[in-house]
């Protein structure tokens, strides 16, 4: 019995039976995509390049209240903020250092009137130093470019916030 | 008559077999392993440090980046300990959520694991058919958490948001027609609920095409069985947990011994190895990808069929809905308070460890009464397994090095933290 079990081993049996598996895959359905073409999908929750919001008329929605600074664990927000003519309470400067964030979610979280947002751009580089930081005006001009997406995102999961 | 001496070589820290930042320092007799001496703190970020100058919940996203393949464990070793000290019960709903996700974390890192493991044997498509495993469990993270990896999803108190009712669909392109896209979508069509079930019924076919590639395989077995054996009572000594020390036939589960969260109401085993080699942890691991299966489908069935918050509504700890927030002088107040000073925790100690798939992820906390940890001391279950890489490699070809490597699953980012 042994002798025969000896010898039965001698053909490789189970390599051929992995070899049939991928052999099998070579031909089944691939699950690749062409990434620039088309992507995955993504989720309404989901957390990449940061924006600031403006509210429908034209006015920016942050009012430099500092939550988003103070909950950042990274320390990556820095904000200074001056009385503006009109005499509302505005920032002066509001930068985000891209490469100190850590993507955590909780300057979103912490903003009382929904100005900072994470986006769903994740596709982005930088070519020369200090790009790294965004300013200001770069963060309104993302949020005023993808307007429209970030507000359809946060209608989708306004139910879980 | 010219002295025969030993051969030291550097392996790592940029060996591609060597997982990350693994620095070993071997003293080799020929391609015999006289001595192994693990370097470690080449990606040292002092999270323990770090920890103790934010308020609590700010450390939550650095947890994930410990092991930076099991994330939800880790946060959820550190929530445990908040929630120990604080006297907090998360609903049952979070509860099972978190249980869901733990296992699905499991999967997650074992997948990583076999495909690591078995591409440094020699195997190269399980690190393929593992990636296409792990795509659609990190969809889960993302529909839950918005990011594929560092969640920080869970919270003291319980998780951040209740699960998505929809998921996120394929939009057809030049590549693939209406047709093929409906095709694509057809998990999605439903809740994350839905997508994590239609996942769990594919998910044992793929495990035993893994085991057809692996288990029998000649070549695998030469290369694992008999190879860093450990024997049981060592195990124990030298302070192993996981599938390390379950590898060697101890049977010890943190899910078991101290029940957390609702493991005492599920049903599952808890696999055992028998010799303590290579090739046994590798089926413990299998097995337990299998047992992780089983309770995701258990947990994904209650969670149907209970509703209900998955927050404490104590908005000393966590915060308010948005909306009231927004209407509500009180939860504005709290809203502010909780994002700028956090909460404060009670002086005193707590230690919380979980069942991580790598073995007891502990964190032991320190609180002298402020809103940030007096001391954070973490436990993971790497850096005892990395020490005792000197006894398992000892006497082993260099070959045999990888392997052991390999089904110590180390991550560098909890041996380091």
């Amino acid at each position: 019995m042994n002798l025969i079990r000896s010898l039965a081993n001698l053909v490789p049996f189970e390599l051929a039976r992995g070899l049939a598996l991928t052999g099998r895959k070579m031909f089944a359905r691939k699950i690749t995509i062409q990434y620039p073409e088309e992507k995955t999908p993504k989720s309404p929750r989901f957390r990449g390049l940061h924006a600031l919001r403006r509210y429908a008329n034209g006015e920016e929605r942050c009012i430099a209240c500092k939550l988003c600074e103070a909950v950042c664990p990274a320390l990556a927000i820095t904000i200074e903020s001056e009385q503006r003519a009109d005499g509302s309470r505005r920032t002066t400067r509001y930068e985000i250092d891209l490469f100190k964030c850590i993507f955590c979610g909780f300057c979103e979280e912490s903003c009382p009137v929904d100005s900072i947002v994470e986006t769903d751009i994740l596709e982005y580089h930088f070519e020369n130093r200090g790009e790294n930081i965004l300013s200001k005006e770069q963060l309104l001009a993302i949020g005023d470019k993808h307007e429209a997406s970030i507000a359809a995102a946060r209608a989708r999961d306004a139910a879980y916030r | 008559m010219t002295e025969i001496r030993n051969y030291t070589m550097n392996f790592g820290p940029q060996h591609p077999a060597a997982h990350g930042v693994l620095r070993l320092v071997l003293e080799l007799d020929g391609e015999v392993i006289q001595r192994a001496d693990p370097h470690v703190g080449l990606l040292h970020r002092a999270t323990e440090k770090l920890a103790e100058s934010k308020p609590y919940n700010q450390s939550i996203g650095y947890m994930d980046r410990l092991d930076y393949v099991s994330m939800m464990c880790n946060e959820h070793g550190y929530v445990l300990a908040i929630e120990k000290l604080l006297g907090l019960e998360p609903p049952v709903r979070a509860q099972y959520i978190r249980v869901m996700f733990d296992e699905i974390t499991r999967i997650l890192n074992h997948l990583l694991w076999i495909g690591a493991h078995a591409l440094d044997v020699g195997a190269m498509t399980m690190f393929l058919y593992a990636f296409r495993e792990r795509e659609d469990l990190m969809d889960c993270y993302e529909a839950v958490s918005g990011t594929r990896m560092h969640a920080t999803y869970y919270r003291p108190g319980g998780v951040y948001r209740d699960l998505p009712e929809s998921m996120s669909r394929y939009e057809p392109s030049k590549w693939h027609n209406e047709k093929e896209v409906e095709r694509m979508n057809a998990d999605r069509q439903g809740s994350l609920l839905d997508f994590i079930e239609a996942f769990s019924d594919r998910f044992p076919g793929y495990v035993d095409e893994y085991e057809t590639l692996l288990t029998d395989n000649r070549i695998w077995k030469q290369r694992t069985v008999g190879i860093g054996v450990v024997e049981p009572e060592r195990a124990i000594a030298l302070g192993f947990t996981g599938p390390m020390l379950r590898g060697s036939g101890v049977e010890w589960d943190l899910r078991r011994k101290q029940p957390y969260e609702v493991y005492d109401r599920l049903d599952f085993d808890i696999p055992v190895g028998a010799t303590g080699d290579c090739y046994d942890r590798y089926l413990v691991r299998m097995e337990e990808m299998r047992q992780s299966n089983h309770i995701i489908r258990q947990c994904v069935a209650w969670l149907r069929a209970n509703p209900g918050p998955v927050m404490v509504d104590n908005h000393k700890v966590a915060p308010p809905h948005r909306e009231t927030m927004k209407r509500d002088m009180e939860s504005l107040i709290h809203h502010f308070k909780l994002f700028t000073e956090g909460y404060c925790l009670p002086a005193g100690e707590a230690y919380a460890a979980v069942e991580h798939p790598k073995g007891e992820f502990g964190c032991y906390l320190v609180s002298d009464g402020a809103n940030k940890p007096y001391r954070l001391k973490i436990r993971a279950p790497g850096f005892v397994h990395i020490s005792a890489m000197d006894e398992m490699v000892r006497g082993h070809m260099l070959a045999d090095l990888v392997a052991v490597i390999g089904s110590q699953d180390i991550v560098f980012g909890e041996v380091d933290r």
